[in-house]
């Protein structure tokens, strides 16, 4: 996955950034509240669109990407709708549709991916009690079961640590284990790390909507006490614009 | 019940009426998911200009109401995908405009007035025609295959816009699918329950529904069944009392709902454990 330049929603959020995620890699997206760190995520997977700049998923942009079922992506949290129940195993079965097609029965391969989704973070037992009674952290495992379950190659995960009780955060830093283990790229945003820490090989710093330390995780203290100097990535793909170059539009 | 199967002019009425009483729900049950459950009556609004401009055109109003309520859901979806602010505005704008333009164009009709929307605002079931139920079950059958067909995407995006665009999933085109469908349900249940009462065989079945089940795919069924119940034995008291249809299918379907409240709250009691984080 190979990341973009500039997004603005009205005001800059995003004034520059290039990033280029290696597969295997398990990288950390960090930053102050604001710094757009969701913002970044969501751009580059096509869900905000860029005002400058580029983005492409596997070598192509993603109005044009084919392979989502390569993604999972786990949002912030799990949005209930319109109050309709739905079941945890409903839920994590609808992981499967990227690499499902139109007419076609749920197959085996379907219901064994979503059981061992269930089985991986431990919800396995209420599979069929209704999401809206479930706690934030077991919210959080379902959204992470969804994505499990579509078998994907790379996770994208926005802050799936936030509100999450300690055993939560736990049982997810043994899935993400297992997951790195199996070569799988990771990408996440995270206010603090906790328990993930010791899994990260790359951590991105924003700072006002710039990056301001892209490389080995920051430790402890220091995150926020980096200078704002711009790391710009030496094998980003193309760059239109450098990021000291670039200018906030009045 | 076997005298009245006796006419037949009831006998189509029930075609219609157990018709509508399945697809509403069907297609109500992802409308209430995504939280647009007035976008019904939005359509039902807008389909009274159809209606009369079917009437000042001399062409069938069900097939006017089809073309100008499947073009005013589009609208409305565009509205609602543009806007995060204003969209409730623009959409009240639409609704007036709908009911307006109606009366407006029904005046200008050969012979119309205001008392031949009647039928359509409030439903006239017994005056249902032979084409009128092909129509109905045409349409029927169309919105239950887009449910079928398309349900598990459907379930994606009314769940959450976002995954369904990283899924890969045509959000678009399925927002602008669940609307057209939307439009077509008006039209068909426009006859049974009048288009000021649609909305409520979209959503009110499906808000009982919910009261008494767990999962997504067994409260639409449900719904379904729901709707069912209130339209055959709301047209069938109909028969013998003399009351409006559509009105007493819309106070069996909420006393439908009342009942599902108070049984719901007791059968999540007997589950103690549902609630526990």
């Amino acid at each position: 996955m190979s990341g973009g330049q500039v997004s603005l929603d009205r005001r800059p959020v995003l004034r520059g950034v290039d990033l280029t995620i290696g597969a295997g890699e398990v990288v950390a997206v960090l930053g102050a509240n604001g710094s757009g760190k969701s913002t970044l995520i969501r751009a580059l997977l096509g869900l905000i669109p860029l005002s400058g700049g580029t983005t492409l998923l596997y070598g192509s942009p993603p109005a044009r990407f084919r392979q989502w079922w390569r993604i999972g992506y786990v949002p912030q949290r799990l949005s209930v709708g319109g109050g309709v129940p739905t079941t945890i195993r409903e839920v994590v079965a609808s992981g499967r549709i990227a690499r499902q097609r139109r007419l076609r029965l749920t197959s085996a391969a379907d219901r064994e991916a979503t059981s061992r989704a269930l089985e991986a973070v431990g919800m396995a037992d209420r599979a069929g009690d209704p999401v809206q009674a479930l706690s934030g952290g077991q919210q959080q495992r379902v959204l992470i079961a969804r994505a499990l379950a579509g078998e994907p190659d790379t996770f994208v995960m926005d802050e799936p640590t936030a509100g999450v009780d300690a055993q939560s955060q736990q049982l997810l830093a043994d899935t993400l284990t297992s997951l790195v283990s199996q070569g799988k790229t990771v990408l996440l945003v995270a206010h603090e790390l906790g328990p993930l820490e010791p899994l990260i090989t790359r951590a991105v710093v924003l700072r006002n909507g710039f990056v301001c330390h892209d490389g080995a995780p920051p430790h402890a203290v220091g995150a926020h006490a980096l200078p704002g100097h711009d790391h710009v990535h030496p094998h980003a793909a193309d760059k239109p614009l450098s990021p000291l170059d670039w200018r906030p539009t009045p | 019940m076997i005298d009245l199967l006796q006419f037949e002019f009831m006998q189509r009425a029930l075609i219609a009426a157990l018709l509508v009483g399945l697809a509403a729900p069907a297609i109500g049950t992802f409308i209430v998911q995504r939280r647009l459950a007035l976008l019904g009556d939005g359509i039902g609004h807008v389909a009274l200009t159809g209606v009369a401009l079917g009437f000042l055109t001399g062409t069938a109003p069900v097939l006017t109401a089809v073309v100008v309520s499947v073009l005013g859901a589009v609208a409305i979806e565009l509205v609602r995908e543009r806007g995060r602010t204003g969209g409730d505005v623009a959409l009240a704008l639409l609704f007036y405009g709908g009911i307006a333009g109606g009366v407006l164009l029904i005046s200008l009709a050969p012979g119309g007035s205001n008392s031949s929307l009647l039928y359509y605002l409030f439903g006239s079931i017994s005056s249902v025609s032979v084409e009128d139920v092909w129509v109905i079950a045409l349409l029927a059958v169309a919105v239950l295959f887009v449910v079928v067909f398309f349900g598990r995407e459907l379930y994606v995006l009314c769940q959450d816009e976002e995954v369904a665009k990283t899924s890969g999933l045509p959000v678009r085109f399925l927002s602008l699918l669940i609307a057209v469908t939307a439009a077509l349900t008006v039209v068909i249940a426009m006859r049974v329950v009048g288009l000021l009462l649609v909305s409520a065989l979209m959503v009110v079945p499906v808000a009982t529904s919910q009261q008494l089940t767990r999962g997504f795919r067994s409260t639409m069924l449900l719904a379904m069944v729901f709707g069912m119940i209130a339209t055959v034995s709301g047209l069938t008291s109909s028969f013998y009392v003399k009351v409006p249809s559509g009105a007493i299918i819309v106070v069996i379907a909420l006393g439908g709902f009342v009942l599902a409240l108070g049984l719901g709250r007791f059968v999540r009691r007997s589950r103690p454990q549902e609630s526990s984080p």
